[in-house]
């Protein structure tokens, strides 16, 4: 989640990261770039994108230039070097989703959110992947998979109500948030 | 103390989950990631719930189990009660899940509406230990070989996927597992596993079909040291979901098979190369991983051996070409996932220059089977030249869905309209894909070929790794080529210029036909272009790109003609080709179409015909959807 993501970047993240690359380099003395995409995957999963601070930090690491990590990272589809919204929302566009219609649901996400497929919204709720692969739960098609959680059998109709739903938590969050953020003032003034 | 001895003793010490001869009632639910989507987790939930209302938490066992393949009807919970035949129970949601706690448990009577076999073995005694291969003991064909969906199944592979606990040693052990490693290590040289892997004529089952025991034998033959041996689960084909099954159903059985790969070509290393997509399986691997070492079947001295072995995880990035071996490699290494020409090959100069054995998760899944019984006995199942038994990934337009294992040489028509009943809503079989962007569509007339590796090579398909989709008449052949171009295009890596502009002018070229832009000479055009991808591409990616092209051209022509001569798609999917209209008869001005029309191109007043603006149409077909009255025509 995006708003948990954004206090991560603390002094004591980085070093943990350092102390990532140290593990890895033990486990892999082979190359030192064997260490690379675990890196790239540890630092997607805490910030949802590869940010351009984080490529240089590994760059500088690992010895390699930063053209290189950066070649990488672009490579694979599964890291982004964009920001992303709170919640990604994949549509499954493997073949068994795609002859049960995934494509309209696809479009119907875009249409509702107003946004391009690999876009996101104004106000950073929602992502919609252009890059979703297969995800194997082609028994249940078309599935969509909005961060961890995974919606079977979808149809067009479905999607104002998953929407709303999605909208309607990432409200309650940034709110419980605020109110922490309110709460450690007053104790702060107190 | 010999391996067979230190297994027995892990064996005693095992305290499985699922007790093979169930003292008391068992509950098992499917819990992996397509029984998930279904909604298992709350099923789950609910029925843990219902046991501690009923009173019956203590005296009933939960357990959770991968997935028995029959997807389409998932929820899947099945009831074990001593001396009786299992039920299982399909589409159970939470109000079902307190249903057959109160009504079946408690109450004793089960809902025969519900189980799959519509209860055609309720009074049943509890089916005998009859067939005890493949492994020592195979659950699959006690419980469930006659009944409906699985009856025509064999499963060697997935034998014990769905039947027990993955996030547990103790119910591997406890069916037989590590009984080929032991065996092996007490009784075997790694001549001998070569010897018999060869014997057994088991071919790659990631879609090659290159014969598993020579690629051992190459990569034990090399002298180079260290050598690894790799799993490829880089499970990249749209469509097909058998590796990832196989992982969060029954990961034991993968990491056996490595440590006796290792063994055989000399590794001391294996390192399983799973997709970041699927996160439940690399939950369940490193779990099993871990479990492993604790038992000391990974690490120094497997089963208390001089043999050393272990195992650790890699992650892929989402890059299809990564399943290709070369590429896998490069990605491994931390560089961009890449093929390069081959020779040398991986089994020569692989994973940082040294020798390397890359197996798929199907193909090391039937590993230890072939171990214990021995190769007469797995040659014996098959045709001719395709050995063993095939996993498929049943989907698409067909009403079971699911995972299936069946005998090489079954039928396609078998496998669609036997196993997976057919067509839903009453619609016409148009076509089957297998081999996924790298396979064929075949047509009606190939329903009675034995899928076999040759056989479907010279329908002009092939076997891939096994997924298979039914598309019925509601499909556009076009469109399925341009979708499989859209795939390959952007996976291609960039390396080869065959591939890298092969594939996107032929995507180009299929574009324009979908939109009614076709010329007679886009035949040539493809033809030219497929031909050139084909034979002039760095990879299997590039070789088999042009596939899903070559076969709609040779098997569905007449549909092409139709874009480009008569500007008509007839399945009605290419969308600049539809028209809609609105027949002023059947129409009652009720103004469902014009609310949804997402252009505002319908208009009229309430309660007389609307009218559609053909200029300002998308062609979206919302108004077809929403029109009760059947008033919107389609052209």
């Amino acid at each position: 989640m995006l708003y948990e993501r954004e206090a991560l970047d603390t002094p004591e993240w980085w070093q943990g990261l350092d102390e990532m690359i140290e593990r890895q380099h033990e486990q892999y003395p082979e190359s030192v770039q064997t260490a690379l995409i675990p890196l790239l995957h540890y630092v997607q999963n805490a910030f949802g994108y590869v940010p351009e601070k984080a490529i240089n930090h590994i760059a500088q690491a690992l010895g390699v230039p930063t053209a290189y990590v950066c070649g990488v990272a672009s490579f694979y589809s599964y890291f982004s070097l964009e920001p992303k919204g709170a919640f990604t929302i994949s549509v499954c566009l493997g073949t068994a989703c795609f002859v049960r219609g995934a494509q309209a649901i696809l479009d119907e996400f875009c249409r509702q959110l107003d946004v391009e497929a690999g876009g996101t919204t104004s106000d950073r709720i929602f992502t919609v992947s252009d890059s979703s692969r297969c995800l194997g739960a082609c028994g249940q098609a078309p599935v969509v998979m909005i961060d961890d959680d995974v919606h079977a059998k979808v149809v067009a109709q479905d999607v104002a109500d998953i929407v709303a739903e999605y909208e309607a938590r990432a409200r309650r969050e940034m709110q419980a948030r605020e109110e922490r953020a309110r709460a450690d003032a007053r104790s702060h003034v107190q | 103390m010999a391996a067979t001895e230190t297994l027995a003793e892990l064996k005693d010490a095992a305290k499985p989950h699922l007790e093979m001869e169930p003292e008391r009632p068992q509950l098992l639910v499917g819990v992996a990631t397509c029984a998930n989507a279904a909604g298992a987790r709350k099923t789950r939930a609910k029925l843990v719930e219902a046991l501690e209302a009923a009173g019956l938490t203590d005296e009933v066992d939960l357990v959770q189990v991968g997935c028995v393949g029959a997807c389409s009807r998932e929820p899947l919970v099945e009831v074990r009660t001593p001396g009786e035949a299992p039920r299982m129970y399909v589409e159970v949601d939470e109000e079902r899940a307190v249903e057959i706690v109160e009504q079946d448990l408690s109450g004793g009577k089960p809902i025969v509406a519900w189980l799959i076999d519509e209860g055609e073995r309720i009074g049943e005694p509890a089916p005998h230990q009859t067939m005890a291969r493949p492994g020592e003991i195979n659950l699959f064909t006690r419980d469930w070989q006659n009944v409906g969906f699985f009856e025509r199944q064999f499963r060697i592979a997935l034998r014990n996927v769905g039947r027990i606990d993955p996030e547990s040693i103790d119910d591997y052990l406890s069916v037989g597992g590590y009984a080929a490693l032991a065996k092996m290590l007490d009784e075997m040289t790694s001549d001998d596993v070569i010897e018999v892997v060869t014997g057994s004529k088991l071919r790659g089952r990631g879609g090659a079909g290159f014969p598993t025991g020579m690629k051992w034998r190459f990569t034990a033959a090399e002298e180079e040291t260290p050598k690894y041996i790799v799993c490829n689960a880089d499970e990249g084909d749209p469509g097909a979901f058998m590796d990832r099954s196989t992982l969060e159903g029954d990961p034991h059985s993968v990491i056996e098979a490595m440590v006796i790969g290792g063994f055989a070509i000399g590794a001391e290393r294996g390192y399983v190369y799973v997709r970041a997509e699927y996160p439940l399986a690399i939950r369940r691997l490193e779990k099993a991983i871990e479990e492993a070492r604790e038992r000391g079947i990974l690490g120094e001295n497997v089963l208390g051996t001089d043999f050393s072995f272990d195992v650790s995880l890699r992650l892929g990035a989402g890059a299809f070409v990564c399943g290709e071996e070369t590429a896998l490699i490069a990605s491994m290494e931390g560089k961009r996932g890449m093929p390069r020409p081959r020779p040398p090959y991986p089994s020569q100069s692989g994973l940082w220059g040294k020798p390397t054995c890359i197996n798929n998760v199907e193909t090391l899944a039937n590993i230890a089977p072939i171990i214990l019984n021995g190769p007469e006995w797995f040659a014996s199942i098959g045709t001719e030249e395709s050995k063993g038994t095939k996993v498929f990934a049943l989907a698409g337009n067909v009403n079971n869905t699911g995972l299936i294992e069946v005998p090489m040489g079954i039928t396609l028509r078998e496998i669609i309209f036997d196993l997976g009943a057919g067509i839903p809503g009453g619609r016409e079989f148009k076509a089957a894909q297998t081999g996924g962007p790298s396979g064929g569509c075949l047509s009606q007339e190939y329903l009675d070929t034995p899928i076999d590796y040759d056989s479907l090579r010279e329908a002009g398909a092939i076997m891939g790794s096994g997924g298979l989709i039914v598309m019925d008449d509601a499909s556009c052949m076009v469109d399925i080529a341009k979708f499989f171009l859209t795939f390959t295009q952007d996976e291609s890596c960039g390396r080869c210029t065959p591939c890298r502009e092969g594939t996107r002018r032929m995507l180009e070229v299929l574009e324009r036909i979908s939109v009614g832009e076709g010329e007679e000479r886009d035949f040539e055009r493809l033809e030219r272009l497929c031909n050139a991808c084909t034979r002039a591409s760095l990879c299997g990616l590039g070789q088999t790109a042009a596939n899903p092209v070559i076969s709609t051209l040779q098997h569905f022509r007449d549909e092409y003609v139709a874009h480009i001569d008569d500007r008509v798609c007839p399945a009605h999917i290419c969308r600049a080709l539809l028209h809609y209209e609105i027949a002023p008869d059947p129409c009652v001005g009720c103004g469902l179409c014009k609310r949804v029309c997402p252009v505002q191109c319908i208009s009229g007043e309430p309660r007389e015909p609307h009218v559609i603006d053909i200029d300002a149409c998308t062609s979206c077909g919302a108004c077809y959807e929403a029109c009760k009255f059947d008033a919107i025509v389609r052209a």
